[in-house]
């Protein structure tokens, strides 16, 4: 690895993000149209740390509701019950599924948590113009794009559910607004991620020394 | 290309039917019940979750039925390059498609509810859960199977005259790069 990490727009290239052709910009202010595709090129997305963070932000207000209020309400003859996120992993747990418990309770309670955390590190180090751990950071990006659908997975339990179990008044599901909640977390995590630029992490106040990767 | 439209073809199939029938059956107490995906997004809808369940709706049905619509189109129409410039958009919409189409997940979270039901009541799998499985094996085979790259080289360029022309040639284009 060399001391500078070169980037494509200090060689004078732009990548289209539409089509993934590497062509030379018209101009370095405006790089124009992707002359394969036509779509807008850009050097880095624009406004994209702004928007990240707005996204992020608005996920993390979710996320508590997401969280404590409950999800589902089970309705029998004797009783009504309601859940939550946790108390439905911990229901899964005592019926003897571990794994299932262990997988809902990464996956709904885990990963939108760590996905927060992961782009507050990746904004706070691009904006401080970090060099350090690129490789590291733009593959957390990466794993990140990859993990966050799963975190789906409890809504669409909870749809299932609530669209077999319609035999009132033997037993009947009915959603609650903390599955509104839920979905917002994980659609605006989704936006989130998407909206950051991770070219962003290979750009640096120019002439720091490159002190790992 | 071949093998990738025939899996295409094939994910279609399998996803119709993983739409039309039925996911589960359930028996309580000598009741019976069963749903589809639909049926899902319909309690859901009609419970007063409006916006999970349009989510749901999206994620499961729109746009996996998207992804391989799309996919087909592209297949078909760059048979014979230069492909026309709607394709390069429909090469676009598709990626789009594809990073939304959850059908996996949903898989996932049928089988989280299932073992939660199952202590109460009977349940039985209908042929949709199969058709689903199948929809998953062959979706992820489909894109793994297809290489963008390959049908971009074949869409009329926007400006210039690709794709014939060398990428080395001019002062415009300089190579491929990934996105």
């Amino acid at each position: 690895m060399t001391a500078f990490a070169r980037t494509g727009m200090g060689e004078g290239f732009v990548s289209c993000e539409v089509c993934g052709l590497l062509s030379r910009p018209a101009g370095a202010d405006d790089p124009g149209e992707c002359p394969r595709c036509g779509g807008e090129l850009e050097f880095r997305r624009r406004d994209a740390i702004q928007r990240t963070w707005a996204l992020v932000a608005a996920a993390a207000i979710c996320y508590l509701p997401a969280n404590i209020l409950p999800i589902l309400r089970t309705t029998t003859l004797r009783s009504v019950e309601t859940d939550t996120i946790i108390s439905g992993v911990i229901r899964l747990y005592a019926s003897g599924t571990w794994y299932l418990a262990l997988i809902v309770l990464v996956a709904s309670v885990m990963i939108p948590l760590a996905k927060l955390a992961a782009l507050a590190y990746l904004l706070i180090t691009v904006r401080q113009g970090s060099v350090r751990n690129r490789g590291e950071r733009t593959r957390l990006y990466r794993v990140m794009e990859f993990i966050g659908r799963w975190s789906m997975v409890d809504v669409f339990a909870a749809a299932f559910a609530v669209g077999l179990l319609q035999l009132r008044p033997l037993m009947s599901v009915s959603p609650l607004p903390g599955v509104l909640f839920f979905s917002a977390v994980v659609i605006l995590t989704i936006l989130a991620a998407e909206s950051f630029d991770p070219r962003l992490i290979w750009d640096s106040n120019q002439g720091k020394q490159e002190t790992d990767d | 290309m071949e093998r990738t439209t025939a899996l295409a073809v094939a994910a279609a199939i399998a996803f119709f039917i993983a739409n039309v029938e039925p996911l589960m059956g359930l028996s309580l107490a000598g009741r019976e019940a069963s749903t589809t995906i639909a049926g899902g997004v319909r309690q859901m809808w009609l419970h007063g979750e409006k916006i999970t369940a349009l989510l749901i709706a999206l994620f499961a049905m729109v746009a996996p039925a998207l992804e391989i619509g799309f996919l087909l189109a592209i297949l078909i129409s760059v048979r014979r390059p230069p492909a026309p410039r709607w394709v390069g958009t429909l090469l676009r919409w598709a990626e789009i498609a594809g990073s939304w189409s959850m059908v996996e997940v949903m898989m996932l979270g049928i089988l989280v509810s299932l073992v939660k039901i199952a202590a109460v009541a009977r349940v039985v799998p209908g042929a949709g859960i199969f058709a689903a499985g199948g929809v998953i094996l062959l979706l992820a085979a489909m894109s793994s199977s297809f290489d963008p790259r390959e049908a971009w080289s074949r869409v009329r360029w926007a400006h210039g005259d690709g794709p014939e022309r060398p990428l080395s040639s001019g002062g415009s284009d300089a190579g491929e790069g990934e996105g």
